[in-house]
């Protein structure tokens, strides 16, 4: 990605960027530039299917020291980019499933054809998980929760500090490999954990935020120790990304 | 019974260049070593301590109020097959009984290897993958997070650590080279020949 590039998509904010990049399956970063509003976007396919690794919106040494740079190489270029890649195989011989974006795919997972369907289950949550993780996570980040999410913590969980030990626990007993959660479960905050890249929109349940435990997200620099990595994290949380995504789901 | 950590067959660094002595120390001394302590606590708070690990992995398989227990004991008898699994100079065809038996089960070498890094390389997220003796016939198989072949009545002969803290270190997202290094470098051939000769 060039340097104007990357700084372009700084420059335009997480929220629209999120917005832009998943409202269409393989609109590409390159069309959000050209046209800037989402109605002038056109359905670009990437080069081997409707969906594109979207960049880091950061660079990959912005979340040192809590997250390092060769850990968001290997994340980003090599395990996210493979679920793009089998994603977009998976669906290659279906062209009315091309035609969606990887949220709706999830969602309606048991209507997927069953000869794919655990493909699907199993890279198209891989996409769209790590999809939300990059925009979740800020070198700005940390701090406590802003805007409307943060009174809903505070009224769901007691406090901040009471929400966060009840994360650390969904990541802490996730026995293997998978993410913990918060999700909007019928109009509900619910913290819960997904075994392997399974994501809550399988559930009809709306990811607000989710944490990485596979151990390719922390190994290299916590090792055996995810319960520091998980109290870590939130050093990069990026709050106000975290509130869009909240106030998107209750509207 | 308390199930006690073993040490390693062989030394921290005797698997380098294949597997670093730091993977090692991590993997039995942190991994290892936390699954068996977990057993042993949670084997005495189920009442199941007169049991063999083995007795007690059978007993509480699919018992989904037991997870926790089951996780912990098989995740200790897997480890310690692993590291007998594993040894410096291994790996390549084996010869003798072991050689013919895989030829005459997968039809040649080549085919058993395609079949094992097959179901190692698809076992998505954490798992093993395992060479068993099935009602007299070799099979590979593959299984998720902490479940192992003891609980479908198999008998295990070899088995690759496929959870990523097994290579994340020396290969990162690399499961596939992690495999094929296994199968030409590692894979303990003389632990196979005597658990066919105990079945």
């Amino acid at each position: 990605m060039s340097v104007d590039r990357r700084q372009f998509l700084f420059f335009l904010g997480a929220s629209a960027r999120a917005m832009a990049l998943s409202a269409v399956p393989g609109c590409t970063a390159t069309a959000t530039v050209a046209g800037n509003s989402r109605s002038k976007m056109e359905f670009v396919p990437g080069e081997n299917g409707p969906f594109e690794l979207p960049p880091l919106p950061y660079d990959y040494d912005a979340l040192e020291p809590y997250i390092d740079a060769e850990t968001m190489r290997f994340h980003h270029d090599k395990h996210h980019a493979g679920y793009t890649r089998n994603l977009n195989s998976a669906i290659s011989s279906y062209p009315e499933l091309q035609e969606k974006s990887a949220e709706e795919l999830l969602r309606n997972i048991e209507s997927i054809p069953e000869e794919i369907r655990k493909t699907v289950r199993q890279n198209g949550g891989g996409y769209v998980n790590h999809k939300m993780f990059w925009e979740i996570m800020s070198p700005d980040g940390g701090g406590v929760p802003t805007g409307a999410i943060a009174a809903a913590i505070d009224d769901r969980f007691g406090s901040f500090e009471a929400f966060k030990e009840e994360f650390e626990t969904a990541g802490k007993t996730r026995f293997g490999s998978g993410w913990a959660w918060l999700v909007l479960k019928d109009g509900n905050l619910e913290v819960i954990n997904t075994l392997n890249q399974n994501s809550p929109l399988m559930d009809g349940n709306y990811p607000i935020m989710g944490n990485d435990v596979w151990e390719h997200a922390y190994y290299l620099k916590y090792r055996n120790d995810r319960g520091e990595y998980l109290r870590q994290w939130w050093n990069v949380v990026n709050w106000e990304e975290i509130d869009r995504r909240y106030e998107m789901a209750i509207a | 019974m308390a199930y006690a950590l073993p040490d390693l067959p062989y030394d921290y660094s005797a698997l380098e260049p294949h597997i670093s002595k730091t993977t090692l120390e991590f993997h039995h001394d942190k991994h290892h070593n936390k699954y068996v302590n977990t057993y042993n606590e949670l084997v005495k708070e189920a009442g199941m301590d007169d049991k063999s690990i083995e007795e007690v992995i059978k007993a509480i398989a699919g018992d989904s109020s037991q997870q926790k227990l089951f996780n912990n004991a098989a995740q200790a008898w897997n480890h310690t097959f692993f590291w007998n699994s594993l040894k410096p100079g291994g790996g390549g065809e084996p010869s003798g009984e072991v050689g013919d038996k895989i030829k005459a089960d997968f039809g040649s070498f080549d085919k058993f290897k395609e079949e094992f890094s097959t179901a190692a390389s698809t076992q998505f997220g954490s798992g093993w993958a395992w060479l068993v003796l099935d009602g007299g016939s070799l099979k590979v198989v593959k299984t998720p997070n902490a479940v192992n072949p003891l609980v479908d009545g198999q008998t295990p002969l070899l088995t690759l650590d496929v959870w990523e803290h097994a290579y994340y270190l020396d290969y990162q997202n690399a499961r596939a080279k992690f495999i094929e290094t296994f199968l030409s470098s590692l894979a303990n051939w003389d632990f196979v020949k005597e658990n066919m000769a105990k079945a």
